[in-house]
């Protein structure tokens, strides 16, 4: 018997990949997507995967590996897919030699994520098509079916899965990976050199494929319906369609497994069946408003939001049915924060205490917008710390800068803080840029990038030098600081701000949270020197309390030895101790 | 019929390690299963939850309000915040450990008072410290499986079949520790 396992989203589809024959994988992490290369890595024998800088490179990296004849992937959250859509929209037109997939993973209910946008939108304006599987399950299936479908219309596909899908584990029966052969590369400059004449050419191909598989899709095993009760029929796609089924187990359901293009004579056909058409589909009314187009009576975004996720009592309370709830108890809310240990937090507090706006970028760092440090003003996309700090001088002239930093991740830095910073020293800007340089992509649960020395496939190659290639640039003052050394941290920040010259300064320790990475010392607070002042809480580690009587206790799991509370505290009650 | 159990607490606290042993267990004893997680920016010390289903067929991934069976909270004050998810009669395993949030650090809010005490008014409310429990047992670190043992009381899974999945499960080194742990937590009375 063909063995059961119990999967996350991801890590199915990765496995999907693998059973499909996949031989280059490449992404740049990101909630929610990051797990599927972490389990690709899984399977390195046979499969070649990388972290790339970032999704564009990533895209071409796949898309190259396509043309030579093998089939590849690359895998990315939504966000990530307006990085890499220089190269989807063009290799669109191309097509592909081996089966070519972007997975996509869209964040309804914002979980992680600076935007909620739907990748079905990008895909709709790319012409290229998208699968939407709905469990573990079809999440690994649908994967092999984007590779068939990739090879037989000859275009690149995406493969959409959202947060809930992504992080929720289902059973999933294994099959074993079929060796696909590497097809033959043969020179093809009409298809593959997408210049004016050729692509003109390829527009029209375009076109003819999308109506050739909207046509197809009537067909498709992954597009079904679902006859019972014709009163009621929904359509659905992805989670959306679990909603349907926990709540109206007996209703008509067209369940599409390709959303884009739609099967316009399935659709016709299952409205004409039912009496009552409602379109169930998360974020935006994409097939809604072209079912709508076509002249079809249903109802949607009437009944439900655009915005978050959907669930199955949204659906019932859309439907009248009877929700049974107890009113939640009043509660103070807990946000995400900083770790215990956390260099971050050592930078900001000395950033504070200067009184100096951040321009933020994307990372954990970005927490240090919230309460108690509220010292970053700004944070829009990766790598606008930089380029975003740089337009306010040019609006505002220099001297309006000099209580401003950039602050951006080493990780987000490869990615495409680079870029912005060549932008700021040819374009004769002088701001500062806080590089913080925790040695690791922090936020998504500690990946390697090119600053690190590690590759996905754990191989140890040469780090490249931030400090360089800052260096590089011609940027005369590049600093290197422990994140720890306030002192020194502080009086590097009011010089190299006040300089009229661009300036770097790379703030090192390594995350707290990575494997081997640790503190001699554990912070232990000394109550009879303490003078209740309250300094120490003031950086906002989680691990400190206020007792009743005013002084402080450290949560002894919590605390990680950092001493940066020690380092605040004027009358020696904190000392550190041997852990 | 379909048992709704959610395992709560404050990111980094190792509800994800739980969730996988819990979905290994059901999908051992032949269920369908759907576990539903947080990874990302609320692992960053936020509150976390973990949604577990399991039945003959399952499709929502997610338990929503009255509708769980067993609440297992690491942490007394996300007990609290998730305690309407419980339906009439639902239990709540809770580890009687407080861990203030960064609103009570900063003193924007205040960590509510006599918690369990509220929570017995309308549920049956088992609790352990099982901080003080993991610590005498010399890995503190160990206390999430020590609430999963007594929350194992409330399902229907005998002690072998958690064991040989916990075995599986955590990692090699720890397969001990942490057997006595769940052990230690499933015979608390």
């Amino acid at each position: 018997m063909a063995e059961v396992k119990i999967m996350l989203g991801n890590e199915a589809i990765a496995r999907g990949a693998y059973e499909a024959g996949v031989k280059v994988s490449a992404a740049y992490p990101g909630t929610p997507s990051t797990e599927i290369s972490e389990n690709i890595v899984k399977y390195k024998d046979v499969i070649y995967a990388e972290w790339s800088p970032n999704e564009k490179v990533a895209a071409e990296v796949a898309i190259g590996a396509s043309i030579s004849g093998v089939r590849a992937m690359c895998s990315m959250k939504h966000v990530g897919v307006n990085v890499a859509s220089d190269p989807l929209y063009t290799i669109a037109y191309g097509g592909v030699n081996g089966g070519l997939v972007l997975v996509a993973a869209d964040d309804p209910g914002l979980y992680s994520s600076q935007n909620e946008q739907d990748t079905r939108c990008i895909a709709r304006a790319a012409m290229v098509p998208v699968l939407e599987p709905s469990d573990s399950q079809e999440a690994k299936d649908f994967m092999k079916t984007a590779f068939e479908l990739s090879e037989k219309y000859d275009t690149p596909v995406i493969v959409r899965t959202t947060t809930r899908l992504s992080h929720s584990q289902g059973p999933v029966t294994l099959c074993d990976r079929v060796e696909i052969e590497d097809k033959p590369y043969e020179r093809n400059p009409a298809k593959f050199v997408m210049m004016p004449a050729n692509a003109k050419g390829r527009h029209l191909a375009v076109e003819q494929r999308m109506k050739q598989m909207a046509e197809d899709a009537c067909t498709m095993e992954i597009n079904r319906a679902e006859y019972k009760d014709t009163n009621i029929g929904f359509i659905a796609s992805g989670i959306a369609y679990q909603y349907v089924k926990e709540v109206c187990p007996d209703a008509s359901v067209l369940k599409l497994g390709l959303v884009h293009p739609l099967p316009r004579k399935l659709i016709e056909e299952f409205a004409s069946k039912v009496d009552r058409l409602i379109i169930f589909e998360e974020l935006e009314p994409v097939y809604e408003e072209q079912i709508k187009s076509w002249g079809i009576r249903c109802e949607g975004k009437e009944l439900f939001t655009v915005q978050g996720e959907y669930s199955a009592n949204m659906l019932r309370k859309a439907l009248q049915m009877v929700v049974e709830s107890v009113p939640a108890a009043v509660v103070p809310a807990r946000p995400p924060i900083l770790c215990p240990g956390c260099p971050h937090r050592s930078v900001y507090s000395v950033l504070k205490k200067l009184g100096i706006h951040a321009a933020g970028d994307i990372g954990c760092y970005t927490l240090g917008a919230v309460p108690p440090l509220n010292v970053v003003d700004t944070t829009i996309c990766m790598g606008a710390s930089i380029s975003s700090l740089h337009g306010m001088e040019k609006a505002k002239g220099k001297d309006y800068i000099k209580n401003w930093v950039a602050v951006i991740g080493d990780s987000t830095f490869m990615h495409t803080g680079v870029n912005s910073l060549m932008n700021m020293v040819y374009n004769q800007g002088t701001g500062t840029v806080m590089i913080l340089d925790n040695s690791t992509t922090g936020m998504t649960g500690h990946q390697d990038h090119a600053a690190t020395g590690k590759t996905l496939q754990g191989d140890v190659v040469s780090a490249i030098s931030i400090y360089h290639l800052c260096k590089s640039m011609g940027i005369e003052n590049v600093v290197e600081v422990n994140a720890f050394d306030t002192e020194e941290l502080e009086r590097i920040v009011r010089e190299e701000t006040a300089r009229d010259k661009v300036s770097v300064i790379i703030t090192k320790s390594p995350c707290v949270l990575l494997k081997g990475q640790t503190f001699p010392d554990k912070c232990v607070p000394v109550p009879e020197k303490c003078k209740k002042c309250g300094a120490c809480l003031k950086p906002g580690c989680p691990a400190l309390t206020k007792n009743e009587d005013g002084t402080i206790s450290i949560d002894e799991t919590m605390c990680n030895g950092c001493g940066l509370c020690k380092s605040y505290c004027k009358f020696d009650a904190i000392e550190t101790k041997a852990k | 019929m379909t048992k709704n159990i959610m395992i709560v607490g404050v990111g980094g606290q190792g509800t994800l390690l739980t969730s996988r042993i819990l979905g290994g267990i059901m999908v051992d004893a032949g269920y369908d299963v759907k576990l539903s997680e947080v990874h990302g920016m609320a692992q960053r010390g936020g509150s976390v939850v973990t949604f577990v289903r399991y039945g003959e067929k399952v499709y929502e991934p997610i338990v929503e309000e009255g509708q769980a069976d067993v609440l297992i909270a690491f942490e007394r004050l996300e007990a609290y915040r998730y305690a309407h998810f419980l339906k009439k009669g639902g239990a709540i395993v809770v580890n009687d450990q407080r861990i203030d949030p960064i609103t009570v650090v900063t003193g924007a809010a205040e960590y509510p008072e006599h918690i369990i005490e509220i929570l017995e008014k309308d549920h049956n409310v088992y609790r352990v410290d099982a901080q003080a429990m993991a610590k005498e047992m010399g890995n503190s670190k160990v206390f999430n499986i020590i609430v999963l043992g007594l929350a194992a009381q409330h399902m229907d899974f005998d002690k072998e079949e958690w064991l040989r999945v916990i075995e599986k499960t955590v990692p090699q080194k720890t397969i001990e520790i942490n057997k006595k742990a769940f052990l230690a937590g499933y015979a608390m009375k």
